[in-house]
């Protein structure tokens, strides 16, 4: 079995590295069609002759080839700003699908076959790795040796994770330019999905969707035996690979808007994003039915589950940043903050994203009412520093990148505007609580340091308190790895939820309030 | 000299419990905590997480550093080599003297040594406290086979802390059933099956002759009561606890195995008082309660109870309500409500089932009215406070049995034994208590929580 461990390590690794190697492979020749094939017509011209240089030149590498290709194209720009000719300059991006399009190489030549060496040889090491996790013992819990480890307890591999991690999203959100030849291997696969070409997108759609479920199988193993535990992660398995990753793209497929049926405003920032709202109307009664949908949901949906079920029937079930938080980011949820600082925060933090989401598409709204008046600029500017800022920056690269540093859920946790509304509604009208055991609680941690939602749980079971918090996702492993039985999740009426003033069980003597 | 009113020798779970809630009841009284262990409260349950790597050592401080400097308790770090009774001073051993006016022992307890020849050498150890683990880490590294010696909670926490580094183990213990001086003969077998299940070698019915050592002082070997020689170079003895009073032998201050304390926890001296692991009650402090309660929880409630006496004019006596206790062995939980002995008489009538593989037990125990005396359970999670309140009220069998899913603390989706159950005790008992039903409602919005009407 070690060994077939082992081996799958060696495969993850090596995919990995092909993967990891990819981008740097094959040569760069743009020519005039290319061009004409992938700008708009506005820009045509200008392009074909800004580009006009690095026709029929070969590169050996995309570093060279980008390097050209932007100092001619911000060249331009920079001429037309200086003359202040606002209304010519190239606002579009085009170095993603111009590179793209003058790749050429082995990559191009064989997708399939880079495709198998890169993610399928993780997906493969992966799977040989966990799936005999955990073979011929019984079921428990399994946090033998965490802070012993240089993965999970900030070691070097740690930190290896985390940059690299950081390091691939910067690029993905701002450079995609240079991953073209990962997205050219992707190819067949999107258009046998949906019929067209990737983007970056799809390839990290695929490899998010590919992350959750090989992850998803660890938890299997990991938490044999615990119902609550292998449910939702199977939950959040589907949710992602139906919902977030093939839906979409067979929606794409027959000409409608590509969208995510269980993504929920404000977490989806862009839901009312007129273009959105212009996909969605114009697509028929299935667009109409993206609309109402989406508003239902945010209305009628996140209230009602919530009130009944608590937060964790979106954030540990359904969400994707949740899925992958609860697969992928197993292994860290320790390393969360569980001091009052952190706490004090996470409060302001995430409600002020919250306000910020919503001013937005306030003004958004606005906007498109008015048609376009003066609100224009200010939307334009709050939707791309919001995309930037929090969409990206936080969501993204803090939020993934930082898994190995402060733990799973800092996207969850300090900047989910959805993570704040569903809060508030589980923090003051739930009937979700975790319910803590009379008098059982030996103090001893577990619950506290696995929290990943950095909750203080000890504070409140050691004075028989339960724990009712807008922060909790409900992921019941504070439950599950507490070793006295002092904790159950559960949903029941609303009188005794909250109990500001527990009486401890067990004392006769005098009725202790902690 | 510093002056101070009261002052807490320990800073275990009773001392700090003491100290938070006279601060609770009284925001000007001074109080300090002193303790040689560690600088700051931490669980010593949690010992275990630490060796395994769940936890460092921070993450078992229930509380935050700077909550005492907030609650204005002043903790003093140092070991206090004699008390001054009638001076009222503690002597440190760096010569610092501190005065009291109310002095509370929460000195603890330490690990049973019976005298066994070889039980000094090198690599022989117990396990209480922070400093015990610390050398429990270092007797350990590299090792190829370790002993345990003594069959408790100490022993299988022990066992397992080995396990979790791969040490092959073998636990010596001198019962027939594991723990069975407490636990009945079922759920000791239940309890021994599983720690073999995890490759402990257990051997049962034997005791420790002599540990051997080697020429450096080190442990080499231990002998068995049955003449066996099993190398090792490490040695656990975890023959129980007895209360830490040795500070107290040649004074004043009355000890017999703890120090003697009344329903108040009043020594025979003055302003002098006894909580938690060493104090030892001169009568029991409940019907089928023991003399020396040496768990968590009752060095809790101890603390709770004397700061409420230190802080009011009108003091109460002890009483604790129904016992229980947890415990975990390896991957099974253990719960306990009321009292259950390891053996019991006609009339007492007791019920035990046990799913199939073996791992899953409930036994209760009914008095000849039929009422309930006590329950444990084994790998299923029960409600204290459903447990609490039909022991207190003495509710009959039938109506125990029949809202056991009402007790049920298991976590949500978890495998269903209550019919089972229910079976077993309708066929052995000639009922026909009905599974309760839950409409598709009830099912659909999710577990019910009980509350206590
Ligand atoms: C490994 C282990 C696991 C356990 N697990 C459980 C469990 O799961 N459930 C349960 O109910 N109970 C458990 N117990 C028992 C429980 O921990 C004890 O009952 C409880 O900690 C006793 O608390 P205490 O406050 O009486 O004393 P202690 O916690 O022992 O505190 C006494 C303190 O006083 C200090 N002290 C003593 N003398 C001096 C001196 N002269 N000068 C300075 N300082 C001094 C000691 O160093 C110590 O820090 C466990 C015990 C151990 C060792
Ligand atoms: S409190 Fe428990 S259920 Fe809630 S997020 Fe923390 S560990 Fe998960
Ligand atoms: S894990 Fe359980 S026993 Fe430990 S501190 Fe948390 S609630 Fe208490």
């Amino acid at each position: 079995m070690k060994l077939l461990q082992n081996s799958g390590l060696v495969l993850f690794i090596i995919g990995l590295l092909v993967f990891t190697g990819i981008p740097f492979s094959g040569s760069y020749q743009l020519d005039r069609t290319m061009v004409r094939d992938h700008t708009k017509e506005m820009h045509q011209d200008a392009m074909l002759e800004v580009l006009e240089p690095i026709y029929e030149k070969t590169y050996a590498s995309n570093f060279s080839f980008i390097k050209d290709f932007n100092d001619f194209f911000n060249a331009y720009n920079e001429e037309l700003k200086e003359e202040q000719a606002w209304d010519k300059v190239i606002w579009d991006d085009y170095a993603f699908a111009l590179t793209k399009a003058a790749s050429s190489g082995p990559v191009e030549d064989a997708p399939l076959l880079f495709l198998a060496l890169s993610i399928g040889l993780a997906v493969l090491g992966g799977l040989l790795y966990t799936l005999p996790l955990y073979r011929n013992k019984p079921a428990g819990i399994k946090h033998d040796g965490i802070y012993f480890s240089s993965m999970k307890a900030r070691g070097w591999l740690g930190i290896i994770t985390g940059t690299y991690l950081i390091v691939f999203y910067i690029i993905l959100y701002w450079y995609p330019e240079y991953l073209t030849n990962l997205v050219i291997m992707v190819d067949p696969l999107s258009i046998l999905l949906s019929g067209g070409p990737a983007s970056q997108w799809f390839l990290y759609g695929l490899i998010y969707t590919l992350a959750i479920l090989v992850m998803g199988v660890r938890m299997f193993r990991k938490y044999k035996g615990n119902n609550y535990q292998t449910i939702r992660t199977a939950s959040v398995m589907f949710f992602q690979l139906a919902f977030a990753f093939l839906i979409p793209e067979i929606l794409v497929l027959f000409n409608m808007p590509w969208h995510d049926f269980k993504n929920i405003w404000p977490l989806d920032y862009s839901f009312f994003y007129e273009y959105r709202i212009e996909g969605m109307v114009s697509s028929g009664a299935l667009g109409m039915f993206m609309l109402i949908w989406g508003i239902i949901l945010i209305v009628i949906g996140v209230p009602v589950f919530t009130y009944f079920y608590g937060k964790r029937w979106y954030c540990s079930w359904v969400c994707g940043c949740g899925g992958l938080a609860e697969t992928v980011g197993d292994p860290y949820r320790q390393l969360s903050d569980k001091s009052l600082k952190a706490w004090q925060v996470e409060r302001y933090l995430v409600h002020g994203v919250l306000v910020l989401a919503v001013v937005m598409t306030a003004v958004t709204i606005t906007n498109y009412f008015m048609e376009f008046g003066m609100l224009e600029q200010a939307t334009n500017q709050f939707h791309s520093i919001y995309g930037f800022a929090i969409g990206s920056a936080f969501a993204g690269v803090i939020g993934t990148g930082f898994y190995p540093f402060m733990g799973n859920r800092v996207w969850c946790r300090f900047g989910c505007p959805l993570a704040a509304y569903l809060g508030l509604v589980q923090r003051f009208k739930s009937r979700f609580r975790i319910t803590t055991n009379g008098g059982q609680c030996i103090s001893c941690g577990n619950c506290s340091t696995y929290c990943e939602m950095g909750i203080d749980v000890r504070w409140y079971a050691q004075r028989g308190q339960n724990i009712v918090r807008s922060s909790c996702v409900g992921c019941g492993v504070c439950s599950a790895v507490c070793p006295r039985g002092v904790l159950k999740l559960e949903n029941g009426q609303e009188a005794g939820r909250i109990n500001d003033m527990p009486i401890i069980i067990g004392n006769e003597s005098i009725k202790v309030k902690s | 000299m510093s002056e101070n009113t009261i002052v807490i020798l320990g800073n275990g779970i009773s001392g700090v419990t003491c100290a938070r809630h006279i601060r609770k009841n009284n925001p000007n009284i001074t109080i300090t905590i002193v303790s040689a262990e560690t600088r700051h409260f931490f669980s010593r349950t949690a010992l275990m997480y630490i060796y395994m790597g769940h936890m460092k050592y921070e993450h078992t401080k229930p509380y935050a550093d700077d909550f005492w400097e907030k609650n204005d308790i002043k903790l003093l770090f140092g070991w206090v080599k004699a008390i001054d009774f009638s001076n009222q001073e503690l002597n440190f051993e760096d010569g610092e003297v501190v005065s009291y006016k109310q002095l509370v022992l929460a000195t603890g307890s330490k690990p049973n040594m019976f005298g066994w020849p070889g039980q000094d050498l090198n690599g022989v150890q117990g396990l209480y406290s922070y400093q015990d683990l610390l050398n429990m880490e270092k007797n350990t590294q590299d090792i190829q086979h370790a002993v345990l010696v003594g069959g408790g909670l100490i022993g299988v926490e022990m066992a397992e802390m080995l396990a979790s580094r791969k040490i092959p183990v073998t636990f010596l213990v001198r019962e027939k059933g594991f723990w069975d001086n407490i636990l009945p003969k079922e759920e000791a077998a239940l309890v021994g099956r599983h720690i073999r299940e995890h490759h402990i070698d257990l051997k049962l019915d034997t005791e420790l002759k002599e540990i051997i050592g080697d020429e450096k002082g080190q442990v080499k070997a231990v002998k068995t009561s049955h003449g066996e020689i099993i190398n090792c170079q490490f040695v656990g003895l975890t023959a129980g606890v007895s209360p830490n009073i040795a500070l107290f032998k040649n004074s004043d201050l009355n000890t017999n195995r703890g120090i003697l304390v009344d329903d108040q926890f009043r020594t025979n001296l003055p302003n002098v008082y006894a909580i938690g692991d060493c104090a030892e009650f001169n009568k029991p402090p409940g019907k089928d309660r023991k003399n020396i309660e040496q768990v968590w929880y009752t060095g809790r409630m101890h603390g709770e109870t004397l700061a409420h006496n230190l802080t009011h004019e009108k003091k109460v006596g002890y009483t604790p309500g129904i016992w229980f206790n947890s415990a975990k062995f390896f991957d099974i939980e253990y719960q306990t409500y009321g009292h259950v002995p390891p053996t019991w008489e006609n009339p007492t009538r007791s019920f035990y089932w046990e799913s199939a593989s073996g791992k899953v037990a409930l036994r209760f125990l009914f008095d000849q009215e039929d009422r309930i005396l006590g329950m444990n359970a084994f790998g299923w999670r029960m409600r204290h406070e459903f447990f609490d309140r039909a022991i207190k009220e003495g509710w009959k069998a039938d109506r125990v049995i029949g809202q056991l899913d009402k007790a049920n603390f298991n976590p949500e989706f978890h495998k269903k034994f209550y019919k089972q159950l229910l079976d077993k005790y309708n066929s052995e008992n000639g009922t026909s208590i009905p599974l309760p039903r839950q409409s598709f409602i009830q099912k659909l919005i999710g577990s019910r929580s009980w509350n206590r009407t």
